[in-house]
């Protein structure tokens, strides 16, 4: 998985990374962070339809419930059972083994309306988020 | 943003802060949720040992001629059963049978007592106290805000806390001592809140960041860790421990919460006897019932429970438990005849998740070596 640094962000904290055509998306080390002790993450079938902004996975730490929203629209083209079965992963690793789904973008420029990571790390700073 | 201006304090917070403890407003103090992990802090308590600040707990004196009957009045449980250098666990009770508080009541000598009680309803405890001495001989004192309260929990606190305590070891479950440290007073009870062996120490404030970097170096070897509100609520739920407010409160009894043991029908009056025998002869309506999830999920407070299809109640505290690593929760249910093993279903994050009914507490503790 890449680098945080080259993957896209949402306001909502999902990171997302297009590679061979497929979107891989997860949430980035400040939201595992804040979330902490990850439990439990339902995540959606492969071949679903979700449209951009759309709630389509559930992470659950100790602490509380949070929708994963699907940075782009598309298919789900696959989950990361792992995750699914380890769940820490994601506060481990959240870029890379703790990955969550993989969208088949109907449209990749959706990608461009999303944060950079030197825009998201500001995003961060900003007292509104 | 919550206006922290106007949050309460302990003498810990700046030490805490510093360790880098997440910080949340609980009941209007600013106190640590988790110093590293929930999930490890939990953990460390159940297997080697947690320290935790519950300064903001209050502690109210009572000495005095009529202290022991004024306190016997005020309790649902039988405070002639303890004698100097024994505490107790109680409930106070309105008249209505409901719960005021949940207590502890210690004895540090004859006619002299301190309660140990909730940090949200310290301010109504008093005037509740102060209201039923009245004509009484008997001396009260809020000494909420001139202690600081440390509690180490788990099966290895015996042997940290001996090392600044000798004479803990020899304390019975529930037994008090009153000794001093760092050259003042300080009460070293064998209680908590996890459902560990351990200790809950009170001393003045000014002593009470020394305790706690005494026991924070001293634990480092044991594998014992500083623990936040977090793991304070997945242990006590795990243990079967009431959460004043939200599991109990002036409008649910101590029978419809399960318990019973804590009600000495037989002792002379007190306050909410009658109720309590009312609610006895008539039966309840409903009562606090275990639920463990039968699928992945984690419930949450206000969660609906559904026995047979139709909604039997709300869940008022429910979580991952980390020792049984599935979902649990307890709520008022309406169906009072469900025995546990029941198959229920609970709502949790907009859909209906297999559980059942459970018997609580849900963790018992392996038998103390000792």
């Amino acid at each position: 998985m890449p680098a945080p640094e080259k993957c896209r962000f949402a306001k909502s904290h999902e990171w997302a990374y297009l590679d061979g055509g497929k979107v891989a998306v997860g949430i980035s080390d400040h939201a595992q962070n804040e979330i902490t002790d990850v439990v439990f993450v339902e995540l959606p079938k492969p071949g679903r339809r979700v449209k951009a902004g759309e709630a389509c996975a559930v992470v659950e730490s100790v602490k509380a419930a949070f929708d994963i929203y699907a940075p782009v629209s598309g298919e789900i083209a696959a989950v990361n059972a792992d995750a699914a079965k380890d769940p820490s992963l994601v506060n481990q690793s959240p870029h890379d083994k703790g990955w969550l789904f993989a969208v088949a973008p109907a449209d990749p420029k959706e990608l461009d309306a999303l944060m950079d990571y030197a825009r998201y790390q500001e995003f961060l700073k900003s007292a509104a988020h | 943003m919550t206006a922290t201006a106007e949050l309460r304090r302990t003498a810990l917070y700046n030490v805490q802060k510093e360790m880098g403890a997440k910080l949340v407003d609980f009941h209007g103090w600013e106190l640590p949720i988790q110093f590293s992990s929930i999930l490890k802090e939990h953990q460390a308590v159940r297997t080697a040992c947690g320290f935790f600040d519950v300064s903001h707990m209050g502690q109210i004196w009572a000495e005095g001629r009529d202290a022991a009957d004024f306190l016997q009045r005020l309790n649902s449980n039988d405070i002639r059963r303890i004698g100097p250098g024994k505490a107790i666990y109680s409930h106070l009770l309105n008249e209505r049978g409901g719960v005021v508080d949940d207590v502890i009541v210690s004895c540090l000598g004859p006619g002299r007592y301190m309660t140990v009680v909730n940090a949200a309803t310290t301010g109504k405890d008093w005037a509740w106290f102060q209201k039923h001495a009245r004509g009484r001989e008997i001396r009260l004192e809020n000494m909420s805000d001139f202690y600081g309260m440390l509690a180490v929990q788990g099966p290895l606190a015996r042997r940290i806390v001996s090392e600044l305590v000798p004479g803990c070891v020899k304390l019975p479950r529930f037994g008090v001592l009153e000794t001093e440290l760092f050259g003042r007073q300080a009460i070293v009870q064998r209680t908590g809140y996890t459902g560990e062996d351990g200790f809950e120490i009170m001393v003045p404030n000014e002593v009470c960041v020394r305790l706690w970097e005494e026991l924070i170096s001293r634990g480092r070897s044991y594998g014992a860790v500083p623990c936040g509100l977090g793991a304070r609520d997945t242990l006590r739920l795990e243990a079967g421990y009431l959460l004043y407010g939200q599991d109990v409160d002036d409008e649910h009894s101590p029978f419809e919460a399960g318990y019973d043991w804590v009600v000495k029908l037989d002792k002379p009056d007190f306050i909410g006897k009658q109720a309590l025998e009312r609610q006895k002869r008539e039966g309840l309506r409903r009562r606090l019932t275990g639920v463990k999830l039968s699928e992945k999920g984690v419930p949450r407070a206000g969660g609906a429970v559904y026995a047979d299809g139709r909604k039997a109640g709300e869940l008022c505290s429910a979580t991952f438990s980390p020792t049984l690593g599935t979902g649990i929760g307890v709520g008022y249910l309406d169906r009072t005849d469900l025995a546990p093993g029941r198959s229920v279903e609970v709502e949790i994050h907009g859909r209906r998740a297999a559980a059942e009914t459970a018997s609580v507490p849900f963790y018992k503790r392996p038998v103390a070596a000792d």
